[in-house]
């Protein structure tokens, strides 16, 4: 079970590549509706707790609790299936599938998840709408421009209504104008659905539009509300 | 910067003479504006008032008599809670923050501390702006993007700051 009001949390997670140590007896949580900022220097290990929270690498110790789950304890399968049911996903590069289009980027979590096609891509529709790319929806990644591909990896992300969103420096390869639509939009549907975000990125333009940040350092995370004298 | 609560800090490893007191500031901070010797003489005669310094010895000489000053308890009080309150985000705080890492380590204070309080500090303020841009029109949103373009760049510094502790430390530390 995870603490009493978060929704997913850590405890004293380790994780280890070679002989350097990537996370060291993490904690960490966020509750339903809540943006948290995780900021950090490259190879902090931000990333890599991020995937350690989204259940797609395992840790060497230590648990992560989602709800009644410990994910940890879940086998490859299960997680695989939680992923799609109730994360989503935004990278810094969208990742879109380049051969569907954009519609068919947004509405493939929901096929994936046995959504007929007609009610995938009304939603899919809906949430193009929504992230103000609609006039595109016939057109692949390679057709479209950096800022709209990221729009379109936010609706695919949301549109499963997904319980937590896991977003990795999701403007880090934006402009100012367009990493800010990026954000405005992310921050303000995550919030309409009460879905908490996990938001990695080393911008402090980019950790304001959370409500709280936590500073990875070494593979140990600190809270900055918390660390105040 | 407060010159008082430098000198103080200068003083808590051990007392000092007004001109040695000069001296460690212009070397620790004084690199572009010297402190005039009448700033440490009033300056410290406002500490002294305030309880905050005590006349260790007085040598009397040639010249006039030479004051040896020593920080009183009250005065090490200050100094922690100075180094321990974050400063208020503005342009160009560069210089207070500098002299505050600095004294926190000639201190054996936790700098890190102070850099991460002021870091927390800042983006509580970066928050605040970010909320008033997404509500504003495109004046507030430029007004705030301004603000935030410079606390942004505060932060860096912070955040290269809390990489080089260790050097600076070896650099300032007699």
């Amino acid at each position: 079970m995870t603490p009493e009001g978060s929704l997913l949390a850590a405890e004293g997670l380790g994780k280890t590549y070679g002989q350097t140590p990537a996370l060291d007896g993490v904690e960490f949580s966020v509750h339903a509706g809540e943006v948290v900022a995780v900021m950090g220097p490259s190879g902090s290990g931000k990333s890599t707790l991020l995937h350690c929270l989204a259940g797609i690498i395992s840790p060497d110790s230590g648990t992560v609790h989602y709800g009644p789950h410990s994910l940890t304890a879940l086998s490859d399968a299960q997680r695989s299936a939680l992923r799609r049911t109730d994360f989503g996903f935004v990278f810094q590069f969208g990742q879109l599938v380049p051969e569907l289009t954009a519609l068919e980027n947004v509405a493939l979590p929901l096929r994936l998840n046995g959504t007929k096609r007609k009610e995938a891509e009304r939603r899919a529709h809906e949430w193009l709408e929504r992230l103000e790319v609609e006039t595109v929806h016939g057109r692949r990644p390679g057709e479209i421009s950096g800022g709209q591909g990221q729009r379109i990896a936010v609706a695919r992300a949301l549109v499963t209504r997904p319980r937590v969103v896991f977003a990795d420096e999701p403007t880090g390869a934006l402009d100012s104008l367009n990493g800010e639509r990026v954000l405005n939009l992310l921050t303000d549907a995550a919030r309409d659905t009460n879905a908490a975000v996990v938001l990695v990125t080393h911008e402090a333009r980019v950790a304001a539009y959370s409500d709280r940040e936590v500073v990875v350092r070494d593979g140990r995370v600190k809270d900055m509300q918390a660390g105040l004298i | 910067m407060s010159i008082g609560h430098t000198l103080l800090g200068l003083l808590e490893s051990g007392p000092r003479h007004g001109y040695d007191l000069k001296r460690a500031f212009d070397e620790h901070f004084g690199q572009d504006r010297p402190l005039h010797y009448g700033q440490v003489y009033s300056t410290m005669s406002r500490l002294l008032k305030n309880g905050l310094v005590e006349v260790d010895a007085v040598e009397a000489g040639a010249g006039p008599e030479r004051k040896r000053y020593a920080i009183t308890d009250a005065g090490i009080t200050d100094v922690a809670q100075w180094l321990a309150r974050p400063e208020k985000p503005e342009p160009y705080l560069q210089s207070t923050l500098y002299t505050k890492i600095v004294l926190a380590l000639l201190t054996d204070r936790n700098a890190a501390q102070l850099l991460d309080t002021q870091r927390a500090e800042h983006l509580r303020l970066m928050r605040g702006l970010t909320e008033r841009k997404r509500s504003g029109d495109l004046a507030d949103q430029l007004i705030c993007d301004h603000a935030l373009f410079h606390l942004e760049a505060d932060l860096r510094w912070l955040e290269l700051t809390a990489a080089r502790l260790d050097n600076l430390a070896e650099a300032v530390r007699p």
